[in-house]
C-alpha cells in the first residue's frame, strides 16, 4: 500500500535540528547560571582574601609624659609617623592614663601600618601612598620592620574611620544579638500559629483569611517591614532608633511567615495514625499535639527555623530603615543601645570612598557568605539526618 | 528608670515567680497523688493553672498602664508600672495558693487559655499586615494633603531638595516649591525590573525545562542545590557585586562600543537582580511543569512528535498559567528588591529609555529619604511612605493575580 504522506527529509532534518537546539538552550541556561556563580565566587574571594592579611610595622613606642598629655604623635619616632596607624597612636594616651606606671618606659611592638602603606605593601592599585614614602616602606619591608600578618583584629574590632583598624567584630556581635531577639520572638509565635492553623482551627472564613494573609505576608517586600518598624515600633511605641530591639522585632515579623509555612509542612508530614492513637487512649487535643505531634515534627520545625534565621541574617533593607546603618563602632551592651549588623556594616563600607574599604567590604562579604553557607548546610544536614518515611 | 530597666525588672520579677508558682502547685498535687488522694487533672496542669493565676493579672496591669501611656491619658511613671505589675503578680500567686484545689478541672481551664494564646499568636500575623497597611496609609494621607495624588502619579519632576531643606529647618520663604512627580521613579523601577525579567525568565524557564524534562537524576541532584545557592546569597552581597564588579565592566564594555555609560547605569542592577531571581522562577516553573500529567506527554510522543516539540506544544501551554504566575511573583519581587538598587543604581530620578544611564527606583527613594537626618514629619520623609503605599499596592495586586492564576491552574488539573 502506498503511503499517503511522503516524509520530507529536509523537513525532518529541520525538526531534528530544532530538537537539538531546544535541548541546547536548556544546557545553556544551566551553564549561564553556573558561569555566574563561578565568576561571582572568584571575584568576591579574590577581592576579599587580601583583607584577611594585614600589614604591621615594628615601632619603638615611647611612652613619654607628652604622649600621656595627649600629643599622641610623639609615641613613635618621626620617620615612623607616616608608617604606623594613627588609629593605634590615638589609643596610646588613654592607655597611659589608665596605666600611669608605664609613663617613661619604652616598648618595641608590632602595630598596624597606616592604610596607604598597608595597600602599597600588598601591591593594590590606588594605594595613594606618596612616592617618597613608597621607598621608605620598601626599605622597611626588606629589613623586616614591616611584615604581613594574619588580620586577627578584623574579627575582634568594631568599625572605624581608618580602614587598617576597622573590623567586623562589633557588627558580628550585633548580628548575634539581633538574631537572638528575632528567634525568641518569631519561633514561638510562628510555631504556635502553625499548630493552631494545622491542628485546632476549624475551616471557616477567619482561618482562611489568616492563611491567605500569611501567604501574602511572605511575598511583601522586606523594605515595607522596615516602614512598619519605623512607624509602629519606633514612632508609636518609642523603641529607641537603631537599637537591636527595633531591628530584632522588625526582622521577627518578617521571618514569621517562613517559620509558619515550614512548621505547617512539618506538622502535615506527621501521619494521622499518631494523632488517632493518642486520641484513642484518651488524650486531649493539647496533649496529642504537645506529647506526640510536636516532638515528631521537631526536626522539620528546626530546619525551617534555621532557614528563616539565615534569611533574617542576610537581610539589610528593613534594618536600614530602622536606622541600623549609622556609624556604630561599639558592640551593643544592651538591646536598647544602637547596634549594627554584618550586612549593614558591609553596606556602610561599600559606600565609603577610601579604596581600602573595598577590600574590607569583600572580606565582610566572605564572612557573611561563610555563615550563611554553614547555616544552610546545617539545615540540609538536619533534614537529611532526620528524614523518615512513615 | 529607662524602659530597658523596667523591662528587666518585670522579666526578673515575673519569671522566678512563674517558676515558683508552677513547681509549688505541681508538687503539692503530685504529693497528694502519691499519697493516694484523688486529683482531678494531672499535676502539671495545676502547675500551669497557677502560672496563669500569677501571670495574667501582672501582664494585664502592665498592658493597661502601657495603653494609658500610649494614648497619652496619664504619664505613668515606670517604677509605678513595675511595682503595680509585680504586686498584681504577688496577689495572683497568693490567690493561686488559696483557690487552686484538687477538685478544679485544671486541664479544661489550661486548655482554654492555651487556645486563647494560639488565637493571639495567629492574630499577630494579621496584625502585621494591618500594621504595614496603616503605617504607610496614615503617613501617605498626610503627604497627599500637601501634594495632590494626581500630581504625584503623573508629575515628571521630582525635586525634593527644597523639602529636604525645610525638613532640616532651613526652608525660607524664598525657597522654591518642591516637586513630587513620581513618574521618573516609576519609570526607573520599571526599566530595572524589565532588564531583570529579560535575564531571569528565559534562563529560569529553560533551566526548569531542562531539569524536569531532560536532566538525568544525577545531574538534577547536582544542579538544583547550585541554583539554590543563588537564592541564598544575601541581597547586600548581590548589591556589592553589582556596584563594584558589574558596573565598571559595563562601563568598559560600553566604551569598547563607543558608548557612554554611567557608573550608576540601570543595566548592572538589572542583570544582577535577574540572576538573583533565576532560582525563584526555575523552582516555581519546575513545580508546574512537573504537575502537567504524564499522560499528555505520552499521548503527544505516541503521535510521533519529538520531545522538544512535545514540550513546546503540549507541556508548556498546559503549564503556562503556572509559569505566568511565577513570573508575576518574580516581578513583584524585583520591584520590591532594595539593596541591589540602593547600592548599584543611581539617586537622581531620570526619565530615560537608555539602560546605560543612571535611573532611580521606588525603593532607593524610600531608603534615601528615611536614612538622612530628617524631622519625621518633613515632606520628604512622608514621600517615602507614599512611595511605600504604591509599592505595597503593586505587590499586593501582583500577588493576588498570581494566586488566582495558580488556583485556576490547580483546579484545571484537579491538583487540590
Amino acid at each position: 500500500m502506498k503511503a499517503r504522506y511522503e516524509i520530507d527529509p529536509r523537513r525532518l532534518k529541520r525538526r531534528y535540528r530544532a530538537e537539538k537546539r531546544f535541548h541546547a538552550y536548556g544546557i545553556l541556561a544551566i551553564a549561564l547560571a553556573t558561569a555566574f556563580i563561578t565568576f561571582f565566587f572568584y571575584d568576591v574571594l579574590s577581592k576579599g582574601i587580601p583583607a584577611f592579611k594585614t600589614v604591621q610595622v615594628q615601632v619603638e613606642a615611647d611612652y613619654s609624659q607628652a604622649v600621656a598629655d595627649g600629643n599622641y604623635r610623639k609615641a613613635v619616632s618621626r620617620d615612623m609617623r607616616h608608617m604606623a596607624s594613627r588609629g593605634w597612636m590615638r589609643t596610646v594616651p588613654m592607655q597611659l592614663r589608665n596605666n600611669p606606671e608605664m609613663i617613661g618606659t619604652k616598648e618595641t611592638l608590632w602595630v598596624p601600618a597606616e592604610f596607604r602603606v598597608n595597600q602599597y605593601i600588598k601591591g593594590n592599585e590606588g594605594h595613594g601612598l606618596k612616592p617618597k614614602y613608597q621607598s621608605i616602606a620598601d626599605d622597611l619591608y626588606k629589613q623586616g620592620i614591616i611584615r604581613i600578618a594574619f588580620n586577627w583584629h578584623f574579627f575582634t574590632r568594631g568599625d572605624s574611620k581608618l580602614p587598617e583598624i576597622a573590623g567586623v567584630g562589633a557588627s558580628l556581635l550585633g548580628s548575634i544579638v539581633v538574631m537572638l531577639i528575632t528567634m525568641t520572638l518569631a519561633v514561638p509565635i510562628g510555631v504556635i500559629t502553625a499548630v493552631y492553623l494545622e491542628e485546632f482551627a476549624s475551616d471557616n472564613w477567619i482561618t482562611r483569611t489568616i492563611e491567605v494573609n500569611i501567604n501574602n505576608l511572605a511575598a511583601i517586600p522586606s523594605i515595607l517591614f522596615g516602614l512598619l518598624g519605623l512607624a509602629i515600633f519606633i514612632n508609636f511605641f518609642g523603641v529607641p532608633r537603631s537599637s537591636a530591639l527595633a531591628g530584632g522585632m522588625t526582622l521577627a515579623l518578617m521571618t514569621l511567615p517562613i517559620i509558619i509555612i515550614s512548621t505547617r509542612a512539618a506538622l502535615r508530614s506527621v501521619p494521622n495514625s499518631i494523632r488517632e492513637g493518642a486520641f484513642g487512649v484518651g488524650a486531649s487535643g493539647l496533649q496529642v499535639v504537645w506529647h506526640h505531634v510536636l516532638p515528631l515534627a521537631l526536626p522539620g520545625i528546626l530546619t525551617g527555623s534555621i532557614i528563616g534565621l539565615a534569611q533574617a541574617l542576610g537581610e539589610t533593607a528593613p534594618l536600614l530603615i530602622v536606622g541600623m546603618m549609622a556609624f556604630i563602632p561599639e558592640a551593643p551592651t544592651s538591646i536598647f543601645q544602637a547596634a549594627t549588623v554584618l550586612p549593614a556594616q558591609i553596606y556602610t563600607w561599600s559606600s565609603d570612598s577610601i579604596r581600602a574599604f573595598g577590600e574590607l567590604t569583600a572580606a565582610g562579604v566572605i564572612v557573611l557568605l561563610t555563615i550563611m553557607l554553614m547555616l544552610n548546610g546545617l539545615a540540609i544536614w538536619l533534614r537529611h539526618r532526620t528524614s523518615r518515611t512513615w | 528608670m529607662s524602659i530597658g530597666d523596667a523591662f528587666l525588672w518585670l522579666a526578673g520579677g515575673i519569671l522566678p515567680l512563674a517558676f515558683i508558682a508552677f513547681f509549688f502547685t505541681r508538687n503539692r498535687m503530685q504529693n497528694r497523688e502519691i499519697a493516694g488522694l484523688g486529683v482531678f487533672s494531672r499535676p502539671g496542669y495545676y502547675g500551669w493553672l497557677s502560672v496563669i493565676y500569677m501571670a495574667s493579672p501582672a501582664i494585664g496591669v502592665a498592658m493597661l498602664f502601657s495603653l494609658v501611656h500610649a494614648l497619652h491619658w496619664y504619664d505613668t511613671p515606670l517604677p509605678m508600672l513595675v511595682t503595680a505589675s509585680l504586686a498584681a503578680a504577688a496577689l495572683g500567686l497568693a490567690a493561686s495558693l488559696r483557690y487552686i484545689n484538687p477538685d478544679n478541672n485544671a486541664r479544661l481551664v489550661v486548655e482554654k487559655w492555651a487556645r486563647g494564646l494560639m488565637i493571639f499568636a495567629a492574630a499577630i500575623s494579621v496584625m502585621t499586615t494591618i500594621g504595614i497597611l496603616l503605617s504607610v496609609l496614615f503617613e501617605s494621607i498626610r503627604f497627599f494633603q500637601s501634594v495632590p495624588l494626581w500630581e504625584f502619579i503623573t508629575g515628571t519632576r521630582w525635586e525634593a531638595d527644597t523639602a529636604f531643606l525645610a525638613g532640616a529647618g532651613r526652608g525660607g520663604e524664598g525657597a522654591a516649591k518642591p516637586h513630587f512627580g513620581a513618574v521618573p521613579i516609576f519609570a526607573g523601577t520599571f526599566m530595572i525590573t524589565a532588564i531583570a525579567m529579560l535575564v531571569a525568565i528565559p534562563v529560569g524557564l529553560f533551566s526548569a525545562i531542562y531539569l524536569s524534562e531532560y536532566a538525568r537524576p544525577k545531574v538534577r541532584a547536582a544542579v538544583k542545590p547550585m541554583l539554590e545557592v543563588l537564592a541564598g546569597i544575601p541581597t547586600v552581597v548581590y548589591g556589592f557585586f553589582a556596584a563594584i564588579t558589574i558596573s565598571p565592566l559595563i562601563v568598559k564594555a560600553a566604551e569598547a562600543f563607543g558608548l557612554q555609560a554611567d557608573y550608576t547605569n540601570a543595566l548592572a542592577p538589572g542583570l544582577v537582580m535577574g540572576v538573583m531571581i533565576i532560582p525563584f522562577i526555575s523552582s516555581l516553573s519546575e513545580d508546574v511543569i512537573h504537575a502537567v500529567p504524564q499522560t499528555m506527554r505520552d499521548g503527544s510522543l505516541a503521535m510521533g512528535v519529538g520531545k522538544a516539540e512535545t514540550i513546546r506544544h503540549v507541556v508548556l501551554p498546559a503549564a503556562l498559567p503556572g509559569i505566568i504566575a511565577a513570573s508575576l511573583l518574580a516581578v513583584s519581587r524585583a520591584i520590591g528588591e532594595t539593596m541591589i538598587v540602593v547600592m548599584a543604581a543611581g539617586l537622581r530620578p531620570n526619565l530615560t529609555a537608555n539602560p546605560l544611564e543612571g535611573v532611580t527606583t521606588v525603593t532607593v527613594k524610600i531608603v534615601e529619604s528615611l536614612t538622612g537626618d530628617q524631622q519625621f514629619d518633613s515632606l520628604l520623609t512622608l514621600s517615602a511612605f507614599a512611595l511605600g503605599l504604591i509599592l505595597l499596592f503593586i505587590t499586593l495586586v501582583l500577588n493576588v493575580i498570581s494566586a488566582l492564576v495558580v488556583y485556576r491552574f490547580k483546579k484545571q488539573y484537579a491538583l487540590t
